[in-house]
């Protein structure tokens, strides 16, 4: 303490007006840094959604051509484009369900359990995460290639599956570290089987965790770009189609989805969001 | 002992639970990532052709010869990565600081505004800046209309369309950690600083700063390696002068099918990126790197 007081700034008599008044100054220069760089994350956003509305002729999106609401109406009019959002929902539905499953219960077993093995299945789902998607999209494929398994839709399935399970493990464990005992150990002194405990006490206790879990691991599989275009041989989902079709001139269509995935993405977070900030109010 | 054995069947029981709980998703991970690779290993060390099938030599020589054939490449994919982590964290410093210390009860709000990007597929968003950054799109030709700037003018298809494409693309996994780290800091601490005599700057660079390292580490650490390892804004932002490590890897993976030497590359990329994180995790623990890697 008295090492701090010695170094003691001479600047700290400064006059009082002039601190003051650069302050005031200052107060506002990280606000509207904070504004701009909203609005340079927002732009690319901003664009997409326009130009869904955008009354293009040509093959091109390019140019502003008035507005209309034509590609909403016309939003299934491209056959394999119609095809790829389809598989895009249903991997991504199938995968969160599987590594909900598979991640919570590692995430409870890491979250609660001492016992032999548990620094490796630590280190497997750290460097898991650490390891660049571009080695897991080609080892797989690598593995992939060895056996001869023709990929398709259950290979992407089965690297989403792989690449969101450490994510919900990790997000449950957080979860189920922070988990007051007491409350199951009081439910089993009062007679409850361990099942009806968990059944009872510890999921629900630990359902935040595995909400947000499900809620990346769905976000991350519709979005998944990288490994998916290693192991997706001729099935293509809505990121490889939009790939694919940038050579080409990108319909707007693609905008129109891309708007509505992004409008459902958002209400499902702030409704989660409140959901939790109401539960926690009430608790 | 008649009393004792159902207990010790419960102790073991109950010992063994960890292990069914860990045993599905443990599978799945080891199947389908641990094994992998040792295929990629195994493939890296085979040689032969497309046609006529590739056969087990362990010729360490396809190593040397990926890297003497795509050592530009790689460096300049690591090059970019350190661009793109310098400017993502010089942005987002500021920014995670105003909201973790000034935002009040809007935190969440603006945190929520930060990870807008992410609700939307990471493709379309680098179309987005293909767009705006369009030889002829909404940021050049006004500026080449005013003479601001010559006719043949381009951003596209260079270094710098990229890098802007990727510091886009991951400036909110730095935003995150750095946020995570100073939400975290008690502000008694910088209250007792001020106490202190310590100015506004003193304090941040003795207190606040030094307490944020663990998220700068990790903002740096998940910022750096998908940056490195990415080909997809090489591809839609980049030209022929900016081709980095992943679109070779997968060029020779999915076009010339020549596996071998492109597991090598995805193998010698890996061993470069871990090596580096373990270094890193070593230093600050890996519990706290993981924990601000996954808030």
């Amino acid at each position: 303490m008295t090492t701090i007081s010695t170094v003691r700034p001479p600047e700290s008599v400064d006059p009082v007006p002039v601190r003051r008044r650069r302050r005031r100054w200052g107060n506002y220069v990280l606000p509207a840094y904070t504004g701009l760089m909203i609005a340079y994350l927002c732009a690319p956003i901003a664009v997409m959604m326009l130009f869904g509305f955008n009354d293009t002729k040509g093959k091109f999106n390019y140019s502003w051509q008035g507005f209309t609401l034509r590609w909403y109406q016309n939003l299934f009019a491209i056959p394999d484009l119609t095809n790829a959002l389809k598989n895009s929902l249903s991997i991504a539905l199938i995968a969160t369900l599987i590594s909900v499953l598979l991640g919570t219960t590692l995430g409870l077993a890491i979250g609660r359990y001492r016992f032999r093995g548990k620094g490796s299945v630590d280190l497997v789902l750290f460097s898991q995460i650490a390891t660049p998607e571009i080695v897991l999209g080609a080892s797989l494929l690598s593995l992939f290639i060895s056996l001869g398994v023709p990929r398709g839709y259950l290979t992407i399935l089965v690297a989403h599956v792989m690449f969101c399970i450490p994510f919900v493990a990790i997000t449950v464990q957080a979860r189920v570290v922070g988990m007051d005992r007491s409350i199951e150990e009081a439910a089993l002194d009062l007679g409850a089987t361990p099942w009806v405990t968990f059944r009872k006490i510890t999921l629900p206790l630990m359902m935040p965790g595995i909400l947000a879990g499900a809620l990346l691991s769905f976000a991350l599989s519709i979005d998944d770009f990288i490994t998916t275009s290693f192991n997706a041989g001729q099935t293509t989902t809505f990121p490889l189609w939009v790939y694919g079709a940038s050579r080409v001139g990108v319909p707007p269509q693609v905008n129109v989805m891309g708007t509505l995935i992004f409008v459902v993405g958002v209400a499902l977070a702030v409704g989660s969001a409140i959901a939790s900030r109401r539960r926690e109010t009430r608790a | 002992m008649s009393k004792e054995r159902p207990r010790s069947g419960w102790a073991l029981r109950a010992r063994l639970t960890p292990y069914w709980l860990v045993l599905p998703g443990g599978m799945w991970l080891a199947i389908f990532f641990v094994v992998p690779m040792f295929f990629m290993l195994s493939l890296s060390l085979q040689t032969g052709d497309h046609i006529t099938g590739y056969q087990q030599t362990f010729h360490w020589s396809t190593y040397s010869n990926a890297i003497s054939l795509y050592h530009v490449q790689f460096v300049r994919s690591i090059v970019y990565a350190a661009i793109v982590t310098g400017v993502a964290l010089l942005l987002a410093y500021p920014l995670a600081y105003w909201i973790a210390f000034h935002a009040g009860r809007h935190k969440s709000t603006f945190l929520l505004l930060i990870l807008l990007p992410f609700f939307v597929s990471f493709v379309i968003r680098t179309l987005s800046w293909q767009f705006i950054l369009a030889d002829n799109g909404i940021v050049l030709s006004p500026l080449k209309n005013a003479h601001i700037l010559p006719q043949d003018f381009h951003v596209l298809a260079t270094s710098f369309a990229v890098i802007c494409g990727l510091t886009y693309n991951f400036l909110p996994f730095m935003v995150l950690p750095l946020y995570v780290a100073l939400e975290r800091i008690d502000h008694r601490l910088v209250e007792a600083a001020h106490d202190l005599y310590a100015s506004k700057f003193q304090a941040f660079r003795r207190v606040v700063l030094p307490l944020s390292l663990p998220g700068v580490f990790a903002g740096v650490l998940i910022t750096f390696v998908p940056v490195a390892s990415d080909f997809v804004n090489a591809t839609i932002l980049g030209g022929t002068n900016t081709t980095m490590i992943g679109n070779i890897i997968q060029t020779l993976y999915l076009t010339n099918n020549d596996y071998p030497t492109a597991s090598a590359l995805s193998f010698t990329l890996m061993g470069a990126l871990l090596v580096g994180i373990f270094a890193y995790a070593r230093v600050l623990g890996t519990e706290d790197v993981m924990r601000a890697t996954t808030r």
